[in-house]
């Protein structure tokens, strides 16, 4: 039989001066060498290290390390500590780094505390105080859950709850009634692949909203477009407030993409400037092209640059239409901001919808939906069971994947029940013969 | 044999009230020893164990009980009663065919019975994985009985009380005996096994009569129950009526054979017997309509059962009424016998009178002649809150009364059959000072049935489903005794020869598990034997090999013709093992921490309310619930991380 070994937060919410994360399990120095490339330094003692991920080898931190074999320790397992940067990149890295490796999983509320229990590190009073702990632990994971993302993790977690509990029903029912109800078998081939694959492409979305996190920190990048000379350079300056690209009357000025980092009331934010999207047999103008393009296809908005009078050009939700130079004809046009680089007319206006679009995207009062590692782990280990479950091939094995992304969702809003499953099958199946 | 017009056996057809196999003969040394007997009730018996009511819990609990050694009393009204099948002619069936092989991989009787009497058995779910497979066996009420009747009497230490249990004895809140009409019998443990005896009511349209079955009375222990202080509550059940074989239009029917290999329960395969086959009909329309004009007439429906009913086995006002767009629902007729015309139409439970019954099954294909020999009837019955119960299935206030079957809110043969054997062997080693029998949700449906009676309670009659089981990929019928046979040698609960031979079957087991790691093959091996495989150049064990689709049993025996060498039943265990063995590596964890849990004994007695750091609401939850293990605290609904760890002070390690 296995122990798991399980890592979590031990200190206070990031951001803060340092955090400090617990790894405690027979894996525990094994993690600490998988992260530090190197052998754990002895025992009870502290030494400076690098943290790495051992995927990529990209830094995550300089740490203080510190570990405790066990038994003599404070869970009565192999126990290692890390001190980090309290930064809540630097936790949320290092946690990923952490479970990523084999045997390695978050801790659940409480499961410390029940280790050095079950192994003889605590006695009853301390236990019976750390009770009031794990309550407010639980707590604040809940409402970090449901409430600080605006219920909208909730609502989500709990419509695919419940959409997971629908088709599992159905798979149940095929296992456990199909004798009796010669129809819910064939219901549960033509239904199943079509919800699964529904389910799946959902969670996909969601585990790439994860990387909103990232955004936070790294900024958004808006891609200003537009063909050669129609005065995207001059835009940039006047919303950033900066002499950066070159400016010229002559087509073709700007050469590579050029990056400007701006401020929208809070958010980071990236301007990139492309070379002017156009043919041309200059080597090195087909270069910064071929790259402006891949900025664009990456860019969280674009906006798509024209001077007044010339022809719209197609476009998405992501592109906006910037009609510049609009002190020369006044023309106006549909669904576009007019703008004039030059006296600044309109600029104001621009950045103000800009900025209430990157508070949308980003929503900085509230974190990303999937920031927190456990609710990353609870929805990925949901999607490779959907995906699992679509493939099975056994209806046995596929009901069992359910099984797994039930179990993974209650994780985030509340534990599926078998009684759950069961209320599903007799309310939509007459059962029994 | 079922032709048109034509009974199932022609051969001594009698009427459905026809005689018991055992009115008049004496059957080994457990016949009668012990029959009403004017004078005898001022002698005083003394047993170890004494079990109330002969159903399948009380046979199974007699059983377990005398195999453990206990003197028993197997109490009853009737001296036919052992073995009756009160409901539908079938044993067996998803969740519950894994009931029956675990009673046998732990020693018990249903299975061996069962192979008896059987007159046709299918393996439903054959198409889908091995671990929903259920086996399920048509019997033959008569030699279920009389083969029932043999078995028990086997066991010289079990004795058949015929007689009305009356009162329950109890000295000092522990159990010391029962009451009898016959006299008084002496046992510190007792097993209540009562069925639907338990205050029974009858209903059939506005009619209502006292009665635990049709021509059989009713049991007022339930009073004695509540004055007791258990808390007791009322389930309803029903079931259909029954038919003539001979008034049935046969050729209009489509009919459902037995599967050729006449899969079978017990380890020996049972003599071979012809297999009779069932009829399938549908109700219509017209049916429905009957149905819903009489709705009021209805006992369920015109207010005279207000008790829960189970919602998987429906009765037919209720399936027309909740699932309203229907145009059918399949009705299959089963043969209560060889030589008996009675045909039970399953689907068909209902509480309509008999009037209404006559009308709706006249409307139904093949059975517009069809004469009804007993009406259907729905029954209300006591039964006790089971989370009243220890795992032991002994009532924690009161040491030495236990109980099983419907008394714990269950329904079915095989749940009642499983809780028995559990009863029984526990009731025993209470008499003899043993150690009781213990059966966690990792090892057994038969924990998992434990464990949600104790821990849940239950809303309506509870029967045995695969979903209910989180291990279920572990929990097969094909590896029963490998699960729990060790537990019944431990517990003397099977005897030296079934032990011998099950360590031999442990080692073939074992060596052939090592045969399949020890050959390996390469995928350019597979290839060229023209197995599809994936090129990666690993070799891997057969094992290994038979965890991917294409590595089918046969393929394996082609790849390596050793493997001829194994028994086939053990191959194909070992084939199942290899096929989920990815699935059952990712839940060891979920195993060892369900143990680590379940391994803390949560102190007798408990008062959640002086518990620091538990809020009222989880009190309140667990006080209603009362877990024995901090793992079952855990299965409440509502019951917090936090809240577990407010428990940890008060749990011990289990011995």
């Amino acid at each position: 039989m296995t122990i798991a070994t399980i890592a979590a937060l031990a200190s206070g919410r990031p951001p803060s001066a340092i955090a400090v994360i617990r790894v405690s399990g027979p894996q525990a120095l094994a993690a600490v060498r998988a992260l530090t490339g190197r052998e754990p330094p002895p025992a009870r003692t502290m030494a400076l290290r690098s943290l790495s991920d051992p995927d990529d080898g990209s830094l995550l931190d300089s740490a203080l390390v510190v570990v405790f074999p066990g038994p003599n320790s404070a869970s009565g397992e192999d126990l290692a500590e890390l001190h980090l940067h309290g930064g809540p990149a630097v936790v949320g890295g290092v946690l990923a780094a952490l479970t990523a490796l084999p045997g390695v999983r978050l801790a659940e509320a409480g499961e410390f505390t029940r280790r050095a229990f079950a192994n003889g590190r605590m006695d009853l009073a301390q236990v019976e105080g750390l009770a009031d702990l794990v309550a407010a632990e639980t707590r604040s994971q809940r409402d970090q859950a449901l409430a600080l993302a605006g219920g909208v993790l909730s609502r989500l977690a709990d419509g695919w709850r419940s959409r997971c509990i629908a088709i599992l029903a159905e798979a149940e029912a095929a296992l456990d009634f199909a004798e009796e109800e010669a129809d819910v078998a064939a219901r549960l081939e033509d239904m199943a692949a079509v919800q699964l694959r529904a389910l799946a492409a959902e969670l996909a979305a969601l585990l790439a909203d994860a990387g909103r996190g990232a955004r936070i920190h790294d900024g958004l990048t808006i891609a200003v477009t537009g063909a050669p000379n129609v005065g995207k350079s001059s835009l940039i300056n006047a919303l950033s407030g900066r002499d950066v690209a070159i400016v010229t009357p002559v087509a073709g000025t700007t050469r590579d993409a050029i990056e400007v980092p701006m401020n929208l009331d809070g958010v980071a934010a990236m301007l990139i400037d492309t070379a002017g999207l156009r043919d041309t047999d200059d080597a090195v103008e087909q270069e910064g092209i071929r790259r402006a393009r891949a900025r664009v296809a990456a860019a969280d908005l674009v906006l798509h640059v024209i001077a007044a009078g010339d022809a719209e050009p197609p476009r998405d939700a992501r592109h906006w239409l910037i009609v510049n130079k609009c002190d020369l004809t006044g023309v106006a046009v549909a669904d576009a901001l007019a703008v004039s680089a030059l006296t600044g007319a309109g600029i104001a206006d621009l950045r103000r919808r800009l900025s209430e679009w990157a508070q949308a995207v980003v929503r900085p009062g509230e974190p990303p939906l999937l920031s927190r590692a456990r609710h990353r782990a609870a929805f990925a280990d949901a999607a490779a069971a959907i995906a699992d479950a679509a493939m099975a091939q056994d209806a046995v094995l596929r009901a069992e994947s359910l099984r797994a992304a039930a179990q993974a969702f209650g994780r985030i809003a509340g534990r599926v029940d078998v009684d759950d499953v069961l209320d599903q099958i007799f309310s939509r199946f007459c059962i029994g013969k | 044999m079922f032709r048109n017009g034509s009974t199932p056996s022609p051969a001594r057809a009698k009427s459905a009230e026809s005689t018991s196999p055992l009115k008049g003969e004496v059957v080994g040394p457990f016949a009668i020893q012990f029959v009403a007997k004017a004078g005898y009730a001022r002698a005083m018996r003394s047993f170890d164990v004494i079990i109330v009511g002969a159903g399948h819990a009380g046979c199974e609990a007699a059983a377990a009980a005398a195999r453990r050694g206990a003197r028993v009393a197997l109490v009853t009204m009737r001296v036919d009663d052992p073995g009756t099948l009160s409901c539908n002619p079938a044993v067996g069936g998803i969740g519950k065919g894994h009931l029956v092989c675990e009673i046998d991989a732990l020693g018990g009787i249903m299975g061996r019975v069962t192979d008896r009497a059987s007159l046709q058995s299918r393996l439903l779910n054959r198409s889908k994985g091995p671990a929903v497979h259920g086996p399920r066996a048509q019997v033959d009420r008569k030699r279920y009985r009389a083969a029932m009747a043999e078995t028990l009497a086997e066991f010289p230490n079990i004795t058949l009380v015929v007689a009305q249990a009356e009162e329950l004895l109890v000295e000092s809140g522990a159990i010391t005996g029962l009451r009898t009409a016959v006299g008084t019998l002496a046992a510190s443990a007792v097993v209540l096994t009562t069925g639907t005896f338990l205050g029974g009511i009858l209903h059939r349209g506005d009619q209502r009569e006292a009665g635990g079955r049709d021509g059989a009375a009713a049991s007022d222990l339930g009073a004695a129950l509540r004055a007791m202080g258990l808390p007791v509550a009322r389930l309803k059940t029903g079931t259909p009526p029954r038919l003539d074989a001979r008034s049935i239009d046969w050729g209009r029917l489509e009919m459902q054979r037995g599967d050729e290999d006449r899969p079978h329960f017990a380890q020996n395969p049972p003599p071979i017997t012809p297999m009779l086959p069932c009829g399938i009909t549908r109700t219509n329309p017209e049916t429905h309509r009957i149905i819903r004009e009489n709705l009021d007439q209805s006992a369920l429906y015109g207010g005279h059962i207000k008790s829960v009913g189970p919602r998987y086995c429906p009765s037919i006002e209720d399936k027309v009424v909740r699932f309203g767009d229907r145009d059918g629902h399949q009705i299959f007729l089963e043969p209560e016998g060889y030589d008996d015309i009675t045909i039970y139409p399953n689907g068909l439970s209902t509480s309509l009178p008999l009037a209404v019954q006559e009308r709706f099954i006249a409307s139904i294909a093949g059975l517009e002649q069809a004469r009804i020999l007993r009406a259907g009837y729905a029954i209300e019955y006591d039964h006790v809150d089971p989370r009243a119960l220890a795992p032991t299935l002994g009532i924690k206030t009161i040491p030495g009364l236990y109980l099983a079957g419907q008394i714990n809110g269950t329904t079915g043969y095989e749940e009642a059959g499983a809780q028995g054997l559990v009863a029984g062997a526990n009731a025993a080693a209470h008499a003899l000072d043993r150690a009781p029998l213990l059966v966690d949700r990792a090892s057994a449906y038969i924990g998992v049935m434990i464990d949600d009676l104790i821990t849940h309670g239950v809303s309506e009659p509870y029967r045995m489903f695969t979903s209910r089981a989180e291990f279920r990929l572990r929990l097969r019928t094909d590896n029963a005794r490998e699960r729990l046979t060790g537990l019944a040698i431990a517990h003397d609960l099977v005897s030296g020869e079934a032990q011998a031979r099950f360590e031999a079957d442990q080692h073939a087991r074992r060596s052939a598990r090592t045969l399949l790691d020890t050959l390996t093959a390469s995928p350019s091996q597979l290839a060229r034997a023209g197995i599809e495989a994936r090129q990666d150049g690993v070799i891997r064990s057969a094992f290994a090999w038979l965890r991917f689709p294409a590595v089918t049993r046969e393929a394996a025996l082609r790849l390596w013709p050793e493997l001829a060498a194994i028994d086939p039943q053990l191959l194909d265990s070992l084939v199942v093992d290899a096929n989920y063995a990815s699935y059952l590596e990712r839940q060891d964890e979920d195993v060892a921490s369900f143990r680590r849990d379940e391994a803390l004994q949560l102190v007798n007695g408990l008062d959640y309310a002086n518990v620091p750091g538990l809020s009222h609401e989880m009190a309140e939850r667990l006080r209603a619930a009362q877990p024995v293990t901090l793992g079952a605290a855990g299965r409440i609904p509502g019951i917090t991380p936090a809240a577990l760890v407010a428990l940890l002070p008060y749990t011990r390690k289990a011995a």
